[in-house]
Formats: C-alpha cells, sequence, structure tokens
C-alpha cells in the first residue's frame, strides 16, 4: 500500500542545500516510503533525481507549479 | 574469495577525482564519494540566481561525475564547521582568503572520520604533486595527510608513485605499478588517461572550484568583515557575497545593487531583512541597504542607485526606500555621475 508522501520544505535554499536535505531525510526513511520535496531552486530538478539515480532511489514525479518545483521521491533497498 | 576492499574518494566534480576513482576501480576496489559543502563552492547557486546563467546546464558536477563513475555520492553540510578553517586558519591564506591547505586537512580530517564510521579501507583523492600551490606541493601533501589523522590510508592514485607508498599498495590491496606519477601543473597526462578510460566531458573549472580564491569575492568578504569589527559570517551573507555590485561609500552601510533581473529576483526575498532602494520614475535596479542610514546617508545612496538606472541621464529620478519592517518613503535625486561614484567605493 503506498503511503502519503512526507513532506520537505526546500523553498528559499539553492543547490546542492535541497539535494543534502533530501539526502538526509531518507537516511532516515524505510524502503518504499515517499518524500514529497518542494523546492524553489530549479536546479533540483536536476540534482535530485541525479542523486536518486546514483544511490538507487526512485524519482516518482517531476514537475514546475507557478515556480516551485516539486520532486516525490520513494527510498530504495538500503 | 578475498573481501573487496572499500575506498572513499573525494569527489570536486573536476577530472582529477574522476580520474583518481577510475584507475582505483579498474584495481577491483569499491568506490563511494564524498562531497564537501563548505558554502564557498562555486557550484549551483550562481547558476539559479542569474538569469544570463539560467540558459547554462544545471547539473551539479560531483552528482554528474558519481554517476558517470557508477559510485554513491555522499554530499555533506558541513557550512558551520568550516567557519573555524577559514577563520582560523593554521597554515594561512593563499593568495586571497583562500586557506587551502587547512581546507584539505580539514575534509580528509572528515573523510577519515567516514571511513571509520562506516567500515571502509581507505581514502582516495586527485591530488597531484606540484599542481596547487598551497595545498598540492611536495612539502604539503605529507602535512595533509599526517595532520588530518589519515596517515597512509591516504591514496593519491595520480602522483602515488612520486610518495612513499600507502598501507594499501604495502599490503598488496593496490598495485603500485597501475598507479601514475604526475607532478607540476602541466594537465596533458591527466588528459591523455582520461582519453584512455573514454572520458571526454568533464568540467574544467579555472582557478578551482571555491569562491574563496577569487580575489573579488574575498575583497567583498574583507569589507564585511571590517565594517562588522568581527570575523564572522552566516549562510546569507556568504550568498550575498556572490550577488550584485557591494557599493561602500561610508563606513556604516553598503549597497548591494543588482546587476539584472536574476540577481533583482534574489535580492527580493532579503527585503524583510534590509531597508532597500527601488527606481519609481525610471526602470532600474533593486538595492538593499545594509547599515543604519541617515537622511544624508539615504540621498547619497539614492543617488547611485539612480547612476545605474535608465534615467542616470535625467535631472531627477524618484525613489522608493523601504525598510526592513515595510515602511515606505519617497526620495527624489539627481543621479551621480560615473566619476561620482568612487572607485574605492566598490568593494
Amino acid at each position: 500500500m503506498i503511503t502519503e508522501p512526507e513532506q520537505l520544505d526546500a523553498r528559499g535554499l539553492l543547490c546542492p542545500m535541497p539535494v543534502i536535505r533530501v539526502q538526509n531525510r531518507v537516511e532516515e526513511m524505510k524502503s518504499g516510503e515517499r518524500l514529497r520535496a518542494i523546492c524553489t531552486d530549479p536546479g533540483a530538478l536536476n540534482d535530485i533525481p541525479a542523486w536518486c539515480r546514483i544511490n538507487g532511489h526512485k524519482v516518482v514525479s517531476s514537475e514546475e507549479r507557478q515556480g516551485e518545483y516539486v520532486v516525490v521521491v520513494e527510498v530504495g533497498e538500503a | 574469495m578475498s573481501e573487496v576492499k572499500k575506498a572513499l574518494a573525494l569527489i570536486s566534480g573536476g577530472l582529477d577525482s574522476m580520474l583518481a576513482v577510475r584507475v582505483v576501480q579498474q584495481q577491483g576496489i569499491h568506490v563511494e564519494g564524498v562531497n564537501f559543502f563548505t558554502g564557498f563552492c562555486v557550484e549551483g547557486h550562481t547558476h539559479a540566481i542569474r538569469k544570463k546563467d539560467r540558459a547554462r546546464p544545471k547539473r551539479n558536477n560531483a552528482l554528474w561525475v558519481a554517476e558517470q563513475l557508477g559510485i554513491k555520492l555522499h554530499i555533506v553540510d558541513i557550512v558551520e564547521e568550516y567557519k573555524d578553517v577559514l577563520l582560523n586558519p593554521r597554515y594561512g591564506y593563499g593568495q586571497n582568503l583562500n586557506p587551502c591547505l587547512d581546507c584539505k586537512i580539514f575534509m580528509v580530517g572528515k573523510a577519515r572520520e567516514w571511513i571509520e564510521q562506516k567500515g571502509f579501507d581507505f581514502i582516495v583523492t586527485g591530488e597531484v604533486v606540484g599542481q596547487r600551490p598551497m595545498s598540492q606541493r611536495k612539502d604539503t601533501m605529507p602535512v595533509v595527510a599526517k595532520h588530518s589523522g589519515a596517515d597512509d590510508l591516504l591514496l593519491r592514485p595520480l602522483c602515488a608513485r612520486n610518495l612513499p607508498p600507502t598501507l594499501p599498495e604495502r599490503e598488496g590491496w593496490i598495485d603500485r605499478g597501475k598507479l601514475y606519477d604526475f607532478s607540476g601543473r602541466n594537465r596533458k597526462p591527466q588528459m591523455a588517461l582520461a582519453a584512455s578510460f573514454g572520458i571526454d566531458d568533464y568540467a574544467q573549472p579555472a582557478g578551482g572550484c571555491c569562491f574563496l580564491t577569487d580575489a573579488q569575492y574575498s575583497a567583498k568578504l574583507a569589507d564585511l568583515w571590517q565594517a562588522r569589527g568581527s570575523r564572522d559570517y552566516g549562510m546569507d551573507d556568504i550568498m550575498l557575497l556572490k550577488v550584485g555590485r557591494h557599493i561602500r561609500p561610508r563606513p556604516h552601510f553598503k549597497l548591494i545593487v543588482a546587476r539584472e533581473e536574476g540577481e533583482g529576483n534574489f535580492l527580493q526575498g532579503y527585503k524583510r531583512q534590509f531597508a532597500s532602494l527601488t527606481t519609481v520614475s525610471h526602470g532600474g535596479p533593486l538595492t538593499l541597504i545594509d547599515g543604519d542610514t541617515s537622511d544624508d546617508d539615504l540621498k547619497l545612496a539614492a543617488g547611485i542607485v539612480a547612476r545605474y538606472s535608465q534615467g542616470r541621464q535625467a535631472d531627477e529620478v524618484e525613489l522608493l526606500h523601504t525598510d526592513a519592517r515595510g515602511r515606505e518613503r519617497s526620495v527624489k535625486v539627481k543621479p551621480l555621475s560615473p566619476i561620482e561614484v568612487k572607485q574605492e567605493w566598490h568593494a
């Protein structure tokens, strides 16, 4: 069953801080759980997916909404 | 079957660390990367701020390198801890406010702590003897190994044959004969090695990847410390020093004048922390005022801002002064001429 994602407010932070916040939060989560990161730095749309690819996590969705960039990450196997 | 040895590599996003990792990967070592974020890293921030840079790819080179190498990357926020490195460098500064030797000692020391916690066997860097005037010299590279506490757990694959054998070499985890003896500032050996690995795309940062090696940035930081009477800084200071023209017409206040739309948008986010000036009668840059201003100071500030507005040739420019609490007042001034905005005011 897919549960509601946890929220991470990374607005106002510039890269690489959003990806660091995602990384630190994901470390505390379990495989299969989801995290929704809300960012204002457009670089997050590249950095968070890149970080997920190399660390074995999955990007469920990434989109721009009125100047904000929302990336939903599903935590992979440790 | 023998156990696979594990190494942690310092990844800057440049070519040398990329090559160093590839060299040890070829010897069957499991490598993961670490990238330390000091706040002064050139990566990222300016791309996000300046509109003219927005067309450039916004890739984070450390992440990109890790992906090319097929390794995990751990990005570590060391902004707070790094203050002591910058403010009290045991080995002093380079040409600007760059404490390169202390910085390298600190980062390798953090890597040593990390490998102890995670059960890794040694550390890899892309350092090359003689490549950097401070931290990568024949006499300072042993200092990094010793004072970081890494000692002979620190392997520099690109120049290892110019240095005494490290533990990974002595124990046979790494074949020293397959390491390199690069030295000096010549980049051709690295480029040839990259070609042999089929690597043809890599970042080539001019003068390193740290704002502290930049003369203008260092001058602005020194100005900030002098004006405050204390050598301290926060993350907002680091960011604001990367943005706009910094003009200090009087010792007790300075102006941060946006140079283009992207910077103006960025400075908007600081209007609750600083007083600001915007032009009303003509197009012009958003300007933050750092420090307290008298009425005379405000007129001077407005004249400077008007000089950078589209009304620079006009007899009078109207501006709006907004304090940090949002209270507004109109200011009308004659723009200063370029000669009246003195060169020494530019921090």
